[in-house]
């Protein structure tokens, strides 16, 4: 069992975490309340991930981050080394590889807030700020909750992408996935299947739960 | 504080001016698609219309410069399907519109208003286990809970029963002979806006097709159209003679001839209508004198009982082709011998018939 590649996949999963999160709040609430000529368009380049090989997306994250891109080389000139084959470079590539995974749940969740309700915060004389902590936020929860979980156990399981990212350096980017490939590669059949077995019981345990949750969540909303 | 309105927008297609008295309960009547909840939204600030004049008093909402936003105005405002907040308790959706209040004073006003609303008791329950009524008792108190200057109300009893509606009614009476706000009320249903309101709007395509004191309008449309929104079954065509000074002007109908109240009607060809409650019977026995008014002869074409009333059609006396409706109580059919093909006289008082402004063809 190769600890170090769990708790590297562990963090880099709370790390995309931490950042995908916010930005898919905004981005999702804005797409459930808004609609706009074009709009299709920046919902069908959010869900590109879901549809493209982990090579293709793989291989433009490596171009737009490597050595030669702008972006990496202003990363290289700051913190002295190259954002590709790096645990930032891997951060990046996650949050881009999971923005369908978060943004698609909490925009379905948005939309499924009623208009009238919207607007009944509104007469009510709530503030836009106000309007979105106390009734949006509570009342998306079960598709926040998802898109966590869901960005979560694919992070934990996403291996195209950061291979072609993060190469496979032990402590850096070798994470639990490239390690089972790894071991696999190499007939450590035995370290292979025990991670394994680890990596399908945590997903399955994140993914039931959660559902367990946003059921529980939805039966005391239902026929409200 | 009168509400002044000046509406116009595209889709949905509105052209509206009309002042909504202070302190009345106002409804907007129109059938669906005329634009009412539209006027209501564009009122509270949750529809932008292309031109718009909104100002309660001295207080302009809206105007080419001025968008008040929804939160600043001071309306309680009950939509159709209420929009309460699922996750919260009766009290606790009443407290929402109360976030100005501190948190100790906001549960006491919560529940005075709950109170007010006939929903006391309920404060700790979630909108999923009340009834529709409760439901809707429940907006109506997070409506007030304001105190707003003005109420609007979206055809607020659409969703429940018949028997929960008449109670509301009483309800939502009581309530507003207590606040006395102004209140604009949204409704297709005519019952509903005779029992509530003391002012009506006659919408239609937009427009403002006729307004006045509820009883005013419902008895006394103007225009063909008024006439059909409010359910005149019977409107005929006719000719209009031009009056004599102080007498009453006479209305060609047929071989029939009508003394009516023109106002400022214009001779010539004219639409008039009755409502089939003032057509009234003529009972054989009576003897014929001066006092009757405008008696029409006719033949009975058809009769339908209708629970506690009979429609019955008439084919007055050289009008082949036209059909007067009448409306009776069903016991007096026999007593008066009322059955198809029966010859009978009716008279039309000049007071109900109403001649109608636009000729309205189409």
């Amino acid at each position: 069992m190769d600890w170090g590649a769990i708790v590297l996949s562990a963090q880099l999963a709370l790390a995309t975490l931490i950042v995908l999160l916010p930005l898919a709040l905004a981005v999702a609430r804005w797409l459930a309340v808004t609609s706009f000529n074009g709009k299709a368009w920046i919902e069908g380049l959010l869900a590109l991930p879901l549809v493209l090989p982990p090579t293709v997306l793989g291989y433009y994250l490596l171009v737009a981050l490597g050595g030669n891109s702008a972006l990496g080389q202003w990363f290289a000139a700051l913190f002295g080394q190259t954002l590709a084959f790096s645990f930032t470079g891997l951060v990046i590539a996650s949050v881009v590889f999971n923005i369908p995974f978060a943004v698609q749940p909490i925009q379905r969740a948005f939309e499924a807030i009623p208009q009238d309700v919207r607007e009944a915060a509104q007469c009510c004389g709530l503030t836009f700020r106000q309007a979105f902590l106390r009734i949006e936020l509570p009342l998306a929860w079960p598709g926040i909750l998802s898109a966590a979980v869901m960005t979560f156990a694919h992070t934990l399981g996403e291996f195209g992408v950061v291979l072609m990212v993060g190469g496979n350096i032990p402590g850096e980017t070798q994470t639990v996935a490239i390690a089972i490939y790894d071991r696999t590669q190499a007939f450590d059949h035995a370290g292979a299947g025990a991670m394994s077995l680890l990596l399908l019981i945590v997903s399955l345990v994140t993914i039931a739960v959660s559902y367990g949750l946003v059921e529980r969540l939805m039966k005391r909303r239902r026929a409200a | 504080m009168t509400l002044i309105l000046d509406l116009v927008h595209d889709a949905p297609a509105l052209d509206f001016r009309s002042e909504i008295p202070e302190g009345q309960i106002t409804a907007l009547v129109g059938p669906s698609g005329s634009g009412k909840t539209s006027i209501l939204r564009a009122v509270a600030g949750l529809l932008r219309t292309k031109q718009a004049h909104v100002a309660l008093g001295g207080d302009i909402w809206d105007d080419a410069s001025t968008h008040l936003p929804t939160r600043e105005r001071p309306i309680g405002f009950v939509p159709q399907q209420y929009g309460l907040f699922p996750h919260l308790t009766a009290s606790g959706n009443v407290g929402v519109a109360l976030m100005h209040l501190p948190s100790a004073e906001r549960l006491a006003r919560a529940e005075e208003c709950l109170a007010l609303a006939h929903v006391a008791g309920l404060e700790n329950r979630y909108p999923r286990e009340l009834s529709g009524g409760q439901k809707q008792r429940v907006a109506l108190a997070r409506a007030i809970a304001r105190a707003p200057k003005l109420l609007l109300l979206d055809e607020p009893f659409s969703a429940v029963d018949r028997s929960t509606r008449k109670r509301l009614y009483l309800e939502l009476r009581r309530l507003h002979e207590q606040l006395r706000t102004t209140v604009l009320l949204v409704t297709h249903d005519l019952d509903e806006a005779a029992q509530l309101a003391s002012h009506l709007i006659l919408l239609h395509h937009g427009r403002l097709l006729q307004t006045g004191p509820t009883g005013e309008v419902l008895r006394r449309p103007r225009s063909v159209a008024a006439a059909r929104l409010l359910d005149f079954p019977n409107l005929f065509d006719g000719h209009l003679d031009a009056a004599p000074p102080g007498r009453k002007a006479l209305l060609r109908w047929g071989p029939h001839t009508l003394r009516a109240n023109a106002g400022d009607t214009p001779s010539g060809s004219v639409r008039w209508a009755i409502q089939s409650g003032d057509v009234l019977l003529v009972a054989p026995d009576k003897p014929w004198g001066g006092h009757l008014q405008n008696p029409v002869a006719a033949r009975v074409s058809e009769v339908l009982e209708l629970g506690m009333d009979a429609l019955v059609w008439l084919e007055p006396e050289g009008l082949p082709a036209t059909r007067l409706q009448m409306r009776l109580p069903a016991r007096t059919l026999e007593r008066h011998r009322v059955a198809v093909g029966a010859a009978l006289t009716v008279c039309l008082r000049p007071g109900d018939i109403m001649l109608l402004a636009d000729s309205g063809r189409r």
